[in-house]
């Protein structure tokens, strides 16, 4: 064991890690991921000879691990609030119910405050630093580098481990009704479970070399998962993309932690080492922004930023439960967790702090918006569901490029479970109509499937940012995080991040408008589909209805400060207090203060989205229906059918803005087409022409010299130009022993001479 | 105490290197004297023989020091041969040979128990003993003369696996192949006779053609050694190929039958980036250090080219050699990046390269035999009826475009951090390589494995116990080199870095551009990359 303990640069008596003398759990995280894992083992090799065709070990180990997680959660509560490391005791800290009395321990990461004020809870009180768990052992050492592998425990990762392990058990338990009786049932238990234990491997990363690791063996899941169906070609092909649209991405996320690990790792590829040197200063602004630019290429792939997302909505073509565990809730978010994680690369690098613009905060902005407007045209329910996740993996990067740490992460984990419910929702509606289609196979569903639809509705509202449910809590720390709302009044914040601020509460209206669009069509008016829908069994409503109890309630965990509860501290950013390290490894941000006007002004945006589409679906297009007797999907004389720039504008949209068309068509058409087929012309032509050439007039030459001499050879030479005849049958091996040997004895009487000739100049 | 212990353990009586070599001629020579209508036992024989030296392999692998003379020839066995000349028979292993040894003892049974040749079975299986013989040699040799040979030898059983048990355009290939490599080795026997007969004048000692003492010498002028380097790179650029003359590569390839594709991809590719290693940076380190950036632009060049070529195959056979050009690229700025990442990167790469090629080529081979045609466009769907070849492929496959896990992406990462050390631009052009692997790789996956399965394609055959065994013990080693490649790459190192430090010896401009010089230089300063790059950057 190779334990690394690490003390922060400007000298407080708190280290950044320990490696243990903490709690058995935390110790321990590890095993989270090694559950899944053996139960991928487990059922590839003797599932299908298992009596739920192992389907079983998936669940029970999936269970065990969430069992697990919340007892390492329970640990890392408990760790964070009364942690005092052996070292630190000897200088008489005073530990009361959990408090530190703020003058005796001096956190790192408020030593030397840069730039703004850091607004603490309680009114200045100051926070106890953050001291993570760090184990490690050496995989290999070459040249003076060790490789390690190992678990870095703080608040995000336990975060994670909560997330991931209680999604992917609710996946779990839903998929063995959902996928029951399908081809590769057992296959695909496999390979869920091994995505959850590639997932947990990587948000445990006690380092970036580990955390390419983690990054690629979920995509590959992903990959495989995707193309479950893969008899079909679109499937495949969507497969394909979302592999190969990665790729692209992880060139970035090679060089970025290339970069990394010469710059700020200084030859290490330890986490913990290269945020505590860059926030320690001493790192070049110049490695830093590159390295961050790098990275921002892997996010934009991995979690589906414009323009790399693509693969996103084709992605959908996998399995609902896939959809809702891998490109929804836990690999999409990669990306985030790899930002948040290396978060001194960015805020440093990006220079976060203090500006109003930086490449984060625009693609996060950009993509929110354009994304939110392409899901109006969807008429598949996962399509939307889709576009409505690259959008809200939007607001997360943004949060982040705006230095909203906090509100990145609290979004990402009540997203989490909101786009799931939505998700294993649009799966269960599927499951009575067998179609995503809305528009050709749904409508009136509300009718057979209450439990679906209520569920469907509460995670919509969560989604939509309505108070008090869990969205609304996490949108609106994200925009007040954008400090752009000087405004409406408040403080606080990184930067004046205004058109951030825009694009947020744009983005606010559009998802609370395409919300309801689909609500309408699926579940409301006239049925279009054939035969009787039905409500889905009980294994799929109660994860639905686990998913949307948080999506109801999981905003609770962190009101802001001065809300309900007054100045108690005890119930406000409980999330934010436990998850936001305030350690050495971690920049130094600036906490936005909550402002009461900007969350009313989001609010009644939200709200005249949700207003204008059901004004549009339930009021008039509802009202068109019943006279008509007809189920109708949209207006007949609507804006698009009357205005040629609206028409315009719907067709740019339906067409995805023609990013598939130039990558497809375009870049792959080209590289596959032109330049491959030039390339191969070339090989052929010109270089294996070269080649041909010169062995043909060998034979020339040759021929020429040895005309009468060696007949045979100059055959063996003709040989080479490439017309040997196929009728060497029985007599070949003789003749053709003789022409090698031949040439052979010929070119080495050749080199000895040149090689004589060659010593003979040399010498003189 | 010890080390007397040591010595003798050292200085073994038995000349297992020897033995390792011969050992395969005896088993051809036996071929020779059994009857011609037992293929049966004609093939128990081949591979007894072969499973044996693979044993022998093994056991060096075992008993390879780590200690004190990691970085030393190990198990050197000197026989003198022509003494008038100067010429011996010395056989040694070290850091850098030993996996390339493991590899090749372990590949020929491989091969040889997985296809099973009607034709003419005692001359095949002789012409592949011998074959072993001449791969087993040239990695062995420490003598120039014995290496020469045995480059030499292993071009005839090649030359007729490939004429007389090939297919399609089979002469044709055979004979380009031959002339090809035949007209490199030419300008590399000029190389070696000037090599000899100049160190022996300028020193004045007596004529050798010990590598070792060569080596040590150093006594050439600059120019000089640059000619001489390039008539070996010469040799060792066509056998890698290095682009511009990769063009026999894929013609032999496709029309090899598949032992003699195993053993082309998985062995003999690796004399070339093996003897730039042994022969061209170890005897003539100025010149390396000289021609670097050049060759690391052929990889480069290469990497991205044979990337490009492989989308447009039609053959299933053709488009994986040409992805063994676009690896075999990888191998080259790794080895020239001369730092101990990319040296170690590479050649970490060489044993990855043969065994994930060497398992596609095996895999290609199967399908070949179950549909007879080897054309992307006629397959598909094969996922279907052979399921269990379907995942054996895409594991090999996923190693081969360097899959975290599995033994590429070991390779890989360290070639990459090496040469990034030395050449960053180029180190960043290369990683463009690993989406196109990933491109041509998957989209020839989806072609044959994925869709609607139609007629033949139906009712293909799954893989039988053997090609499932043959098959499984390639894919243990990709896994296990993905998980743990530690005590692969501890065995490296020494030798690694020995031959590094030969560099720095020889060539003062030189100094090891690694992440730990990095960090002398300056703290965190991307701009100090550039600065102690390796080759013309620093000095001339």
């Amino acid at each position: 064991m190779n334990f690394l303990l690490l003390a922060a640069e400007n000298a407080t008596q708190l280290p950044l890690a320990v490696s243990n003398g903490t709690n058995w759990f935390l110790e321990h995280a590890w095993i989270v991921p090694l559950l899944p894992a053996v139960s991928f083992v487990i059922i590839l090799f003797f599932g299908k000879r298992m009596p739920r065709k192992g389907a079983e070990v998936g669940v029970a180990a999936v269970a065990l691990a969430f069992v697990f997680a919340v007892l390492t959660g329970v640990a890392w509560i408990n760790h964070r609030d009364n942690y005092t490391p052996p070292a630190a005791s000897e200088s008489a800290l005073v530990i009361d119910g959990g408090e530190i009395a703020p003058d005796q321990v001096v956190p790192a990461a408020e030593e030397a405050p840069t730039k703004g004020e850091v607004v603490t809870e309680g009114g200045g009180e100051a926070e106890q630093p953050t001291v993570a768990i760090h184990k490690s052992t050496t995989w290999l050492r070459n040249g003076g580098v060790a490789f390690d592998a190992g678990i870095l425990v703080d608040g995000l990762s336990v975060l994670m481990l909560f997330m991931v392990t209680l999604v992917s058990l609710l996946v779990h338990i839903y998929s063995t009704d959902y996928v029951a009786g399908d081809r590769r049932y057992t296959h695909f238990f496999a390979f869920l479970s091994l995505f959850t234990a590639a997932m947990l491997f990587f948000v445990l990363s006690d380092n970036i070399l580990q955390m390419i690791v983690g990054w690629e063996l979920v995509g590959v899941c992903s990959f495989v998962l995707i193309g479950h169906w893969w008899e079909e070609k679109a499937n495949s092909d969507a497969a394909m993309k979302a592999f190969i649209t990665n790729r692209v991405g992880d060139i970035g996320l090679l060089v970025g932690v290339i970069i990394l690990f010469f710059t700020a790792g200084n030859g290490s590829f330890d986490i913990l080492t290269i945020n505590s040197n860059i926030v320690s200063g001493g790192v070049s602004h110049t490695a830093l922004i590159v390295a961050a630019m790098s990275l921002t290429a892997a996010v934009m792939s991995k979690s589906g930023q414009f323009v790399l997302h693509t693969w996103l909505p084709d992605a959908m073509a996998g399995p609902t439960p896939v959809s809702a565990l891998i490109h929804a809730a836990t690999m999409v978010v990669a990306g985030i967790y790899m930002v948040a994680r290396l978060y001194p690369v960015f805020f440093e690098g990006m220079q976060i702090g203090g500006s109003s613009i930086n490449l984060l905060a625009v693609v996060g902005a950009v993509t929110l918006v354009l994304a939110g407007l392409v899901a109006f045209v969807q008429s598949d329910i996962k399509k939307v569901l889709a576009y409505s996740t690259i959008s809200q993996l939007g607001y997360m990067v943004m949060a982040l490029g705006v230095g909203a740490w906090t509100a990145a992460i609290f979004h990402l984990f009540t997203h989490a479970f909101f786009k799931a419910c939505l998700f294993l929702g649009a799966g269960s509606t599927s499951h009575a109509v067998h179609s995503f289609d809305m528009k050709k196979d749904m409508g009136g569903l509300r009718r057979w499937m209450p439990h679906t639809y209520l569920t469907f509705v509460v995670a919509s509202l969560a989604l939509a940012g309505i108070f008090p449910l869990a969205g609304f809590w996490s949108k609106d720390e994200i925009l007040s995080g954008t400090g752009g709302w000087g405004l409406f009044g408040g403080t606080g914040g990184n930067g004046a991040y205004t058109f951030m601020l825009a694009m947020g509460i744009l983005g606010a209206a559009l998802t609370g408008a395409y919300m309801t669009r689909v609500i309408y069509l699926t579940f409301h008016g006239e049925f279009r589909g054939h035969g009787t829908p039905h409500e889905s069994g009980r294994l799929i409503l109660v994860p639905l209805y686990v998913l949307a109890g948080f999506a109801l309630l999981a905003g609770l965990i962190n009101l802001p400060v001065g809300f309900i509860t007054g100045n108690n501290s005890s119930w406000q950013e409980r999330f934010g207090h436990y998850v936001q390290p305030v350690a050495g490894y971690f920049p130094d941000i600036a906490q936005a203060t909550p402002s009461y006007s900007l969350a009313i002004v989001s609010s009644f945006v939200a709200f005249a989205g949700i207003g204008y589409a059901f004004w549009y679906y339930f009021v008039k297009l509802d009202r068109l229906a019943r006279a008509t007797g007809e189920s109708l999907t949209e207006l007949p004389d609507g804006l698009v059918a009357n205005s040629a720039v609206a028409r315009a504008g719907h067709t740019l949209l339906v067409q995805k803005y023609y990013l598939d068309h130039l990558y497809t068509d375009i870049i792959v058409g080209t590289t596959k087409g032109v330049i491959a087929r030039a390339a191969n012309w070339t090989n052929q032509n010109v270089i294996d022409g070269a080649v041909n050439l010169a062995g043909r007039w060998s034979v020339k030459v040759g021929r020429f010299t040895y005309d009468r001499i060696d007949q045979p050879l100059v055959d063996g030479l003709a040989n080479a130009t490439g017309r040997a005849s196929n009728s060497l049958g029985d007599g070949f091996r003789v003749v053709q022993t003789g022409k090698v040997q031949q040439y052979a004895a010929l070119l080495f009487a050749a080199a000895a001479l040149l090689g004589g000739a060659l010593v003979v100049v040399l010498s003189l | 105490m010890n080390s007397l212990l040591l010595a003798e353990v050292s200085g073994p009586a038995f000349p297992v290197l020897t033995a390792i070599v011969v050992l395969p001629l005896i088993g051809a020579a036996l071929l020779t004297l059994l009857p011609r209508n037992r293929p049966d036992l004609l093939k128990q024989v081949a591979v007894l023989v072969s499973a044996a030296v693979g044993a022998m392999t093994i056991w060096v692998l075992v008993q390879f020091d780590t200690g004190s003379a990691a970085a030393d020839f190990q198990f050197v066995d000197r026989q003198s041969w022509i003494s008038s000349l100067g010429i011996s028979w010395t056989l040694g292993v070290d850091g850098i040979s030993l996996f390339l040894v493991v590899l090749t003892g372990i590949l020929f049974p491989i091969s040889i128990i997985a296809v099973n040749e009607k034709k003419d079975p005692k001359s095949y299986y002789a012409w592949i003993l011998v074959l072993e013989a001449g791969c087993l040699g040239a990695f062995l040799a420490l003598d120039l003369f014995a290496f020469f040979v045995a480059f030499e030898i292993v071009l005839v059983p090649m030359y007729f696996l490939i004429a007389k048990w090939g297919h399609g355009d089979r002469a044709y290939a055979a004979t380009k192949f031959f002339i090809y490599t035949m007209l490199g080795s030419a300008l590399m026997f000029v190389g070696i006779l000037s090599l000899v007969f100049l160190t022996a004048s300028a020193t004045g000692g007596p004529i050798t053609f010990d590598l070792q003492t060569l080596a040590n010498s150093q006594a050439l002028s600059t120019t000089t050694s640059r000619w001489i380097f390039l008539s070996f790179a010469a040799a060792f650029a066509v056998k890698v190929p290095l682009f511009p003359f990769h063009t026999w590569l894929p013609d032999a390839h496709t029309n090899a039958p598949t032992a003699g594709s195993v053993i082309l991809a998985g062995v003999m590719l690796k004399l070339g980036t093996y003897g730039f290693l042994r022969f061209g940076i170890y005897l003539f380190p100025e010149a390396a250090v000289y021609f670097a950036p050049m060759l690391i632009t052929l990889g480069v060049i290469g990497i991205v080219y044979g990337a490009i070529v492989a989308t447009m195959q039609k053959d299933l056979k053709r488009l994986i050699a040409y992805s063994s050009i676009a690896h075999l690229g990888f191998i080259m700025i790794g080895i020239f990046a001369l730092d101990t990442q990319g040296l170690e990167g590479g050649l970490l790469q060489m044993v990855n390269h043969g065994l994930s090629t060497g398992a596609l080529f095996l895999l290609v081979g199967m399908i070949y035999e179950r549909r007879h045609t080897r054309e992307i466009a006629k397959l598909g769907g094969l996922q279907k009826s052979a399921p269990i070849l379907a995942a054996a492929f895409m594991i090999v496959m996923l190693s081969s475009v360097g899959l975290p896990g599995l033994n590429g992406f070991v390779g890989e990462f360290l070639i990459l951090l090496g040469s990034f050390a030395a050449h960053r631009w180029w180190a960043v052009v290369a990683a463009t390589g690993v989406i196109l692997a990933a491109l041509y790789m998957l989209w020839a996956y989806q072609r044959v494995f994925h869709g609607p399965a139609e007629g033949d394609n139906a009712t293909m055959p799954d893989l039988n116990a053997k090609e499932g065994l043959v098959l499984i013990s390639l894919i243990s080693m990709i896994v296990f080199l993905g998980v743990y490649p530690k005590p692969v790459l501890d065995r490296m190192e020494p030798a690694v870095d020995a031959l590094i430090s030969h560099v720095e010896t020889n060539v003062p401009r030189f100094k090891e551009p690694t992440a730990t010089h990095l960090a002398t230089v300056k703290l965190g300063d991307l701009s100090a990359l550039e600065g102690s790059a390796s080759g013309e950057g620093s000095g001339n």
